[in-house]
């Protein structure tokens, strides 16, 4: 029961961790009223893009550094569905990926952006926009 | 074998020697008896040399669990196939179980099709009823609208229920929905005072058994392999002599007892997963194709009134 305590208490922390970084979000989301996702078809035309590989049960890189206006594609390698949905539920949230399936979400606004897999919530993300 | 337990420190019941030999139990087959909250434990081929049959109870049920339709990767190409040896596991038992208790991970990707598929193929199970729970792989994209509307009719809440079978008290949870960034699975609030109000009504020495998908006990919180409100729920059934928790989930038989509480793990009808720690991710394990129904089965399990007794036996396909 002690090792069930323990973990509440590094989630609870961890939880805190994204509050504090969530609570940044919704002031740029009302500012701009911009973030939308984009498909992956238009990521071909736009220059800024970068992929993050969800392997083995983990996003990599699990942390990221992008400038604003980049789209970040998210593709499957697993055997298993995975989802990226944003901490709060409502910036991004993409349908179960199956195998080599992707998704992609253009970051517009400048901030910290944490993300998870909601089938797996241990896997967690986070993208830092310049 | 694993050895990330290196000591009793949770005061938990479970040292690392026990815990090695609970894992050696993965898909060998076991007999488990509880009498009184000492567990005993066979090796099911011992246990059939002396006629296992002769344990037989007031009530047999049988729990299956993690039948992923849908999955098709190298580890099992064909989850359907295996399903249908289960069924036919089932269906060969002495005597038929009252009823089949499914754990979860009906389908991989929560299709209609997938879901078709199942429902098709336990139309063969020799039973009178079948009770589910969902898994997270039942519940993607639509909240659990789908498995709600074809499995969950005449549930509470999420899809939550319990029912009384001679004399038993069976509570079927749901511990996949609103799961938050970080954690495990969880209960919520709203199930856990359902749980209590529940419960509060049964007398003492009314045995329980609780089934839901994720493990209601700390098997591996690295992996996601618990659920974070548990012990809330664990909490209202301590006042009872005999509480049984089935899970699924993990994909290979797990057992230990925690005072008056026994909890089982059982295997997946569709692909082995790796024990605790020994892989990189608990994703699909592949293992030679000769190997694969070593690592597959079920769960039949006997329950004897007024001996607070339950006989869990797992067997492989």
């Amino acid at each position: 029961m002690r090792r069930l305590k323990m973990q509440r208490s590094k989630t609870s922390r961890i939880l805190r961790t994204m509050i504090l970084g969530a609570a940044a979000i919704p002031s740029l989301v009302l500012a701009n009223g911009a973030l939308r996702p984009r498909s992956v078809t238009a990521a071909q035309e736009k220059p800024a893009a970068i992929t993050v590989t969800i392997d083995n049960f983990s996003f990599a890189p699990m942390q990221l550094e992008i400038k604003a206006g980049t789209e970040v594609t998210w593709i499957n390698k697993d055997d298993v569905p995975h989802t990226v949905v944003s901490d709060d539920h409502k910036l991004f949230k993409s349908r179960a990926l199956d195998t080599d399936e992707k998704f992609s979400f253009t970051f517009k606004d400048p901030g910290t952006y944490e993300y998870f897999c909601s089938v797996h919530p241990k896997m967690t993300g986070k993208i830092v926009v310049k | 074998m694993s050895d990330y337990i290196e000591k009793n420190q949770d005061n938990d019941g479970v040292d690392r020697r026990g815990f090695l030999k609970c894992m050696a139990w993965a898909g060998t087959g076991t007999l488990c008896l509880v009498q009184g909250g000492v567990l005993k434990s066979f090796a099911l081929n011992d246990v059939l040399q002396e006629k296992v049959r002769d344990l037989k109870g007031d009530l047999s049920f049988v729990q299956i669990s993690d039948s992923h339709i849908g999955f098709n990767k190298p580890a099992n190409p064909d989850v359907t196939g295996t399903l249908r040896e289960a069924i036919a596991k089932v269906n060969a038992l002495p005597t038929p179980p009252s009823f089949v208790l499914h754990t979860g991970d009906l389908t991989h990707l929560s299709k209609p099709e997938e879901f078709d598929t199942l429902s098709e193929s336990l139309k063969s199970l020799k039973t009178d009823r079948i009770f589910y729970v969902p898994g997270e792989h039942d519940v993607l994209n639509d909240n659990g609208a789908m498995f709600h509307e074809r499995f969950g009719q005449g549930t509470q809440g999420d899809g939550w229920y319990s029912f009384d079978q001679k004399g038993a008290h069976f509570i079927g949870l749901v511990n996949v929905l609103n799961l938050k960034a970080g954690g495990l699975g969880t209960l919520g609030h709203e199930q856990l005072e359902w749980l209590e109000k529940d419960v509060a009504k049964l007398k003492s020495s009314t045995p329980i058994v609780v089934f839901a998908h994720i493990p209601l006990w700390s098997v591996y919180p690295q992996w996601g392999w618990g659920t974070d409100d548990s012990e809330q729920a664990l909490s209202y059934l301590k006042p009872f002599g005999s509480v049984t928790v089935l899970n699924g989930h993990i994909h290979q038989t797990m057992q230990k007892i925690e005072g008056n509480i026994t909890f089982h793990t059982a295997c997946s009808t569709s692909f082995p997963q790796p024990q605790p720690g020994q892989a990189d991710s608990p994703g699909p394990m592949k293992v030679p194709a000769e190997k694969l129904r070593g690592l597959l089965g079920i769960t039949d399990v006997n329950f004897v009134r007024g001996k607070h007794t339950l006989a869990i036996v797992d067997s492989t396909l």
